[in-house]
């Protein structure tokens, strides 16, 4: 007898029910649920039991217990950190401030105290509004705020009459403030309101008494180190539940200061560079991934949004056409134009289709073998027969569509890919985009049909379905400049405990390098960017660098022209100019900062970018800060077409 | 027993049992009710609720209509797509207040273990319709199996209420199978046995100290105690009439932690006192009887173990969760189910009326 038999060998009223016996199965199961029933009255008996034992054998004793009750806890917010740049300049604060507050079950008329109230301040609808908001969901014995930043006159104004109104309480608290309001708002993002999703999200211990949370850029990417950690304190209360004497205390942790590896005066100068103009600069060490500037222009003012903005600025800031809540640094998508070049000349080296000497006729256009479609240079005539140093400095349009077409796209996307096109950089900001280096597989899905060889040529010249931000750009010149040694890029530099004042540096975040075959690879396209300044198509901005400079000039195409037409600037309406590209390094010896340069219908690279950059380059590596300052000018009056027209 | 009036047949359209159904309504209305005082009357608070009564009311509503024998069809791969699930969370899960329980899918976040309230029950139905019963020792072991995989995936997230919810599932589902006291009693004392044993030998004395303060919040006023020194005085200070609705000091004045949702009991004892706290219990008492009796009318093994085992979870929350409030049983993060606000239980509990209303209609249709 095995064992399994022997355990189930029959026994007693087992031995009837070996087959499947509906009906014997169905008393089994309605006796089972009657024992089971049996429990379930045992198990309310014994909850009804515990019941009678709280509620009747000892009621006297938790009455009393109940109505001396009055020690409760109370949580103590703590105090955000303060936001420098690398050089301790500060760029964001908290400022005493005070609000109005009420609490209804203390007021007799309520409506007769708002109206009072509103004849001596000013009262928006929308104030009334979220007082009513609010007032729904607290209770009666919670004070509700009605009002936020009063001024010094209305505090006068309301001081004299408090007396009669009970309810109405000045109270004050800590407001968020940017000192340099619009410059670097895209860095820095700024905090808000608490809303209902964000609700869901935190932990309610924590954010307990605190109304603001950062909604976007360092504020909200640092959250946790900028909050701090909520305190609390145990304090007696009267029968109403109002405070009387505080009795312990945990107190709040203050939140870190953060120090940012900005420069605000190298940002100034980028903004003030860009000016007129929708578009980015990220400039970058590389040697660290430290972000020294990270400009988007058209930029705003993020106080307005600490304690609400109201909708009609709101609906201005994001309807304007110019978007400028949009960080075009990390969430601007623009195809990189012929700033890909070097990139593309690097995967062509690594993977042996070219050398730095082979040679490629160019007579101004290309032809895919057994097609008669012309892809066209951008130099009409033809560059004539140029190698990879001129066909970088000249920017050889069918160099690299020969080049792109031996390579194919499943090797370029291969190679760009190491160098972070197509995903996130990994920057420590919120909202950064992956942007799209194209494959076969990415367009099977999303076009359903196939890749073409077509295709693959306009992505060596930066162009069709590529796309990449103005970060992707940056982070992949500093990595050229470096010759393959890659940092994420960053922007915090160091925290600091504000009590003790102590420093804590952050360490650069270092990827695996980028590995070439040869590591000569790297100054053969070295050599082509330094060309494009030395006498190539940004020779303007070489001419009297006190340092030498490796760039590359771009001009992404924002429509296309049909087969035989010709370009023409003037012709052309300012939306449908071409956009402006520039990535450069400096100095070429020993790089200091990589810069990305993106003016949007800046017409050329060479023309309008690339001094940009040289204008950044110039500020950092020579101290040229001179004319401008750090804090942003008046504002000019808001204009839809910030870059004007002729 | 069937009535033949005009209602019995609009009932019986809908495929909804009357009684229970005018069970449910009125503990979910009586909810209602106590949560608008509990919420410090937050009428946006109990209108949130009202909506997801009302959606698991609808879901309670289109599950009745499915036929059981699509519930059995399908057993077997949600358990499994449930298992995976809980595979996933440990390897991809979002961690929030400490636990990995979280699956986000970008669209929507929820709990896999939540699923296993329901699967765990269908699969060992499933598992053990065509068995013949009691089981014998092989079936037994598949059943413990089946229980157990996901006990000890979801005790790991670590998600102790979860985990009880799920493994007691199983357990009662073994029972209504008509296990044999003998093996009962046999596991009952191995449990028993090993218990000490593991006590003395196997754990550290951080986790000693972890499961005392687990058993006897008390210890520690100031931390996990504080609740349920609050909770006992709500209670008690009710007496046995209550001091009437809106009128309970502990939940107004914010003494009474969580008053809204896992302690909403205590707020309401506070406020309705003995009578009150009683007649809720009988309430409870009256859903979950009926419900078995509706079990019992099932047509097949499938059915009646599905209905017998959803029927006592139910009575698991609301007994562990009115011992919890009331000091009785360790602390443990269930809701009373209608009751609490909330809405990822009230979901499930409902899903889980919703088959047995449709067990309970297609009584004349055994499931294969």
């Amino acid at each position: 007898m095995s064992l399994e038999e022997w355990l189930d060998r029959p026994s007693g009223e087992d031995l009837l029910a070996r087959e499947k016996d509906n009906t014997a199965e169905s008393e089994l199961f309605f006796r089972r649920a009657l024992v089971l029933l049996g429990v379930v009255l045992a198990a309310f008996l014994a909850v009804a039991s515990r019941l009678v034992y709280l509620q009747v054998l000892h009621h006297e004793q938790f009455s009393t217990l109940s109505e001396n009750n009055r020690v409760r806890l109370q949580p103590l917010p703590p105090t955000r950190g303060f936001i420098f740049d690398r050089n301790g300049v500060l760029l964001a604060d908290n400022l005493a401030s005070y609000h109005l507050e009420i609490t209804r079950e203390q007021v007799e008329d309520l409506d007769a105290t708002l109206a009072e109230l509103g004849e001596r301040i000013e009262l928006t609808d929308a104030d009334i509004e979220r007082f009513q908001k609010l007032s729904r969901r607290s209770p009666p014995y919670a004070g509700v705020p009605l009002r936020f930043r009063l001024t010094d006159e209305e505090i006068a104004r309301l001081a004299i009459d408090l007396y009669r109104l009970p309810g109405v309480e000045i109270k004050a608290d800590l407001t968020r403030r940017y000192p340099l309001e619009s410059r670097g708002a895209h860095i820095l993002g700024y905090v808000g309101r608490i809303n209902e999703d964000e609700l869901n999200r935190i932990d309610p211990g924590q954010y307990s008494g605190s109304t603001h949370i950062g909604k976007v850029g360092v504020e909200s990417f640092y959250e946790d180190t900028l909050r701090g950690r909520t305190g609390w304190q145990q304090v007696e209360t009267n029968a109403e539940g109002r405070p009387l004497r505080i009795l312990s205390r945990t107190p709040p942790v203050p939140g870190q200061h953060l120090y940012l590896t900005i420069d605000m005066r190298l940002q100034a100068v980028a903004e003030k560079a860009l000016e007129g103009y929708n578009g980015a600069i990220v400039a970058l060490d590389p040697r660290n991934g430290e972000v020294l500037a990270l400009a988007s222009q058209p930029t705003y003012d993020p106080n307005p949004f600490v304690n609400g903005i109201d909708y009609a600025s709101y609906r201005k800031l994001n309807t304007s056409k110019n978007r400028p809540l949009l960080n075009r640094a990390l969430r601007g998508v623009y195809p990189p134009g012929s700033t890909i070049k070097p990139m593309m000349a690097l995967a062509g080296l690594e993977y042996g289709v070219v050398n730095r000497y082979s040679g490629v006729y160019c007579p101004g256009f290309y032809r895919l073998p057994g097609s008669s479609h012309r892809f066209r240079d951008w130099k009409r005539g033809g560059h004539g027969s140029v190698s990879m140093d001129r066909a970088i400095a000249q920017s050889c349009d069918v160099y690299f569509y020969d080049l792109a077409f031996n390579l194919g796209i499943d090797r370029i996307h291969k190679f760009l890919d190491k160098l972070s096109f197509g995903r996130q950089t990994g920057i420590d900001l919120s909202g950064e985009k992956g942007a799209l280096l194209p494959s076969q597989e990415w367009k099977r899905r999303m076009h359903k049909h196939g890749w073409f060889a077509g295709d693959t040529l306009s992505v060596g010249i930066g162009q069709g379905y590529f796309l990449a931000t103005p970060l992707q750009l940056a982070h992949a010149a500093a990595v050229v400049s470096q010759k393959g040694i890659d940092f994420k890029p960053r922007v915090l530099l160091a925290t600091e405990d504000p009590g003790a004042r102590v420093k804590t540096l952050e360490a650069p975040r270092s990827l695996p390098p980028i590995k070439v075959k040869n590591p000569q690879f790297w100054d053969t396209v070295i050599a082509g960017m330094i060309h494009v300044v030395e006498g190539g198509t940004a020779y303007r901005i070489g001419i009297g660098a006190k340092y030498r400079i490796a760039g590359k000039t771009g001009t992404a195409q924002v429509f296309t022209l049909g087969q035989g037409e010709k370009y023409n600037a003037r012709q052309l309406a300012k939306h449908l100019l071409d956009h402006a590209l520039f990535i450069a390094f400096a100095p070429v010896d020993d790089p200091r900062i990589a810069v990305a340069v993106i003016a949007e219908h800046g017409g050329g690279g060479s023309k309008t970018a690339a001094p940009i950059a040289r204008k950044v380059m110039d500020a950092w590596l020579l101290n040229k800060y001179d004319e401008v300052s750090i804090a942003p000018e008046p504002p000019s009056a808001p204009d839809e077409d910030a870059h004007g027209t002729e | 027993m069937e009535r033949n009036n005009d209602d019995g047949k609009l009932f019986k359209l809908i495929r909804l049992d009357a009684p229970l159904l005018l069970g449910l309504l009125t503990l979910s209305g009586l909810g209602l009710i106590v949560l608008y005082s509990a919420g410090q009357q937050n009428m946006d608070l109990v209108l949130g609720q009202g909506m997801r009564l009302g959606l698991g009311f609808l879901i309670m509503l289109a599950l009745a209509q499915a036929p059981p024998r699509y519930f059995r069809l399908w057993s077997p791969w949600i358990y499994l797509t449930g298992i995976l699930l809980l595979l996933a969370v440990m390897i991809v899960g979002d961690i929030s207040k400490g636990a990995q329980r979280w699956l986000d899918l970008g669209v929507v976040r929820f709990q896999p273990s939540e699923i296993m309230k329901l699967a765990v029950p269908m699969m060992m139905s499933w598992f053990f319709a065509d068995k013949p019963l009691p089981p014998r020792w092989l079936h037994l072991l598949g059943g413990v199996m089946i229980t157990a995989i996901p006990f000890i995936l979801i005790a790991e997230q670590p998600d102790l209420g979860t985990a009880l919810v799920v493994g007691s599932a199983g357990a009662f589902a073994l029972f209504l199978a008509g296990l044999s006291w003998t093996i009962m009693l046999g596991l009952i004392l191995l449990v028993g046995g090993a218990v000490p044993l593991f006590w003395t030998f196997v754990m550290h004395d951080y986790q000693r100290q972890r499961v005392l303060t687990f058993l006897n919040p008390e210890s520690d006023p100031l931390g996990s105690g504080y609740h349920i020194i609050q909770s006992k005085i709500a209670i008690g200070s009710g007496g046995i009439y209550g001091q009437g609705w809106l009128n309970g000091t502990q939940s107004h004045l914010d003494f009474l932690p969580e008053g809204s949702t896992d302690f909403i009991f205590a707020a309401f004892s506070e406020e309705f006192g003995l009578v009150g706290a009683c007649l809720l219990l009988a309430l409870y008492f009256f859903i979950i009887a009926r419900s078995l009796y509706m079990a019992a009318c099932a047509p097949d093994t499938y059915t009646r173990l599905l209905a017998g085992s959803l029927t006592l979870i139910f009575f698991l929350y609301a007994f562990v969760n009115s011992g919890m409030v009331s000091g009785l049983l360790p602390v443990v993060g269930l809701p009373l189910p209608l009751f609490s606000y909330g809405g990822t239980s009230l979901v499930t509990i409902m899903a889980g009326f919703g088959t047995l209303m449709s067990v309970y209609s297609h009584r004349r249709t055994p499931t294969r």
